[in-house]
């Protein structure tokens, strides 16, 4: 009972959706609308599932004073802040509890929730994947100390894309004759990822793609049960 | 007033930037308090965003304006609270009939669009003829395209042990994913570099008023 029916469930669903395709017409076109809508609407569900997981490993960590635990508490109260604003004058176009908040907005140039967004997660966001620029270096020292063939060929196409897109790769190789113009960095990076490149993405899709139906066909079919978990 | 707290906001950015490049020197103080508000505000945009783009319109507002109109729509949002039982492990058994629609949906979807979009149509974009090029590097990189496609196709064939002469194409279609790898590689380098210009750029500009 526990277990067949999530199984019958994601059966009729999967099917439903996979019969659509091939008959786009009444009641199946409905069905799936409505299935996707209730799919959209679960996921939203899934996403305050995740908060609230969130929240609750933090709180954990605040209550039993581990370690760094005032950070986290710093984590939580940012975290109600930022709910506490949006739910309360809305985000953008959209109002919140308290409406469109015109008084703080003409205070504060933009509603709250957008103001905490522009002048604290962004330049936070940016900030620390612009942090990855000095690792990534690190990582491709180590990467490309491996003398192989393989290693080099990353290397190589590495640096050629890297010099052909800024202009001191147009400066080194700039003054080669027009007639050897597809040596010029620029274009030996383009080339680079116009085939080769698309050649090896290509390869990956279509390979990802035959596993991504085999895996769902799996999940349809109830072979595939992870996502039930235990036996409890 | 807006003027001012928009100055504050800059000081604010600026601060965080700090806060966040103190990394490069060693885990700190500033560091951990950055993560934290960051992961905290992450959280909090993702939850009030799904709220609003999501939930609103397709659930809350229409069973506010006609809710007997919509009443099939209580059976998502039941299925949905379902879905919170998850968080107490007596109750998690409750969280798998929610999670099997998702999983059931989701994965036909997956597999229809992989079929249309992944598969089918990059095969028939592989299929071409590599001479109807007008220049002798497009005529290569047709050849090489379809060449790569193809050991690269073959390298992810995992059910038969690739020797010998079967090695070859193998070996070729690892060739190509290297030179992918490293493209892929530099395009990163070069994203992550100009995000930091644009760190840079906001201190020197907006902050302290250096450059134009």
């Amino acid at each position: 009972m526990k277990r067949n029916i999530p199984l019958i469930l994601a059966f009729v669903s999967g099917l439903i959706v996979i019969f659509s395709e091939f008959i786009p017409h009444r009641p199946f076109s409905s069905i799936v609308d409505s299935l996707q809508e209730w799919f959209m609407i679960i996921s939203g569900f899934a996403m305050l599932l995740g908060v609230m997981s969130l929240l609750r490993m933090n709180a954990a960590k605040v209550s039993t004073r581990s370690p760094d635990w005032q950070y986290h508490l710093i984590g939580i109260i940012s975290f109600g802040l930022m709910v506490l604003m949006g739910a309360l004058w809305g985000m953008e176009e959209q109002a919140g509890i308290l409406g469109q908040g015109a008084s703080i907005s003409a205070w504060l140039g933009k509603k709250p929730f957008d103001y905490t967004y522009t002048h604290v997660f962004v330049p936070l966001s940016a900030t620390l994947f612009s942090l990855l620029a000095f690792f990534i270096a690190s990582a491709a020292y180590r990467a490309f100390i491996i003398r192989t063939l393989e290693s080099n060929l990353l290397m190589i196409a590495a640096v050629i894309v890297i010099l052909g897109r800024t202009g001191f790769g147009t400066m080194l190789t700039g003054w080669l004759p027009e007639s050897y113009r597809f040596w010029h960095l620029p274009n030996l990076a383009d080339y680079i990822m116009q085939y080769p490149n698309t050649a090896a993405q290509r390869a990956i899709m279509i390979s990802a793609a035959l596993g991504v139906i085999g895996s769902g066909l799996r999940i349809i079919l109830g072979i595939e049960r992870s996502y039930l978990g235990g036996d409890k | 007033m807006p003027d001012l707290m928009n100055t504050i906001g800059i000081w604010l950015a600026a601060f965080f930037t700090f806060c966040i490049f103190s990394f490069l020197y060693r885990d700190n103080p500033f560091y951990k308090l950055a993560e934290q508000i960051f992961v905290g505000l992450s959280a909090g945009y993702g939850l009030i965003y799904v709220v609003y783009s999501t939930m609103v319109p397709n659930l809350f507002a229409k069973l506010s304006q006609d809710f007997s109109g919509n009443l099939i729509l209580l059976i998502p949002f039941a299925l949905g609270l379902m879905m919170l039982t998850r968080i107490y492990p007596k109750t998690q058994w409750i969280s798998r009939y929610p999670i099997s629609i998702v999983i059931g949906t989701s994965a036909a979807i997956s597999v229809m669009r992989s079929l249309k979009t992944d598969l089918l149509l990059q095969v028939g974009a592989t299929i071409i003829n590599p001479f109807q090029g007008s220049t002798a590097s497009e005529i290569s990189g047709n050849l090489l395209v379809i060449i790569g496609t193809l050991c690269g196709v073959y390298f992810f064939y995992f059910s038969k042990k690739q020797e010998g002469l079967a090695k070859i194409p193998s070996k070729i279609g690892v060739y190509f994913l290297m030179v992918s790898f490293g493209a892929t590689f530099g395009y990163t380098v070069m994203a992550r570099i100009s995000l930091l210009i644009g760190r840079l750029e906001f201190l020197r500009k907006d902050w302290l008023h250096i450059i134009n």
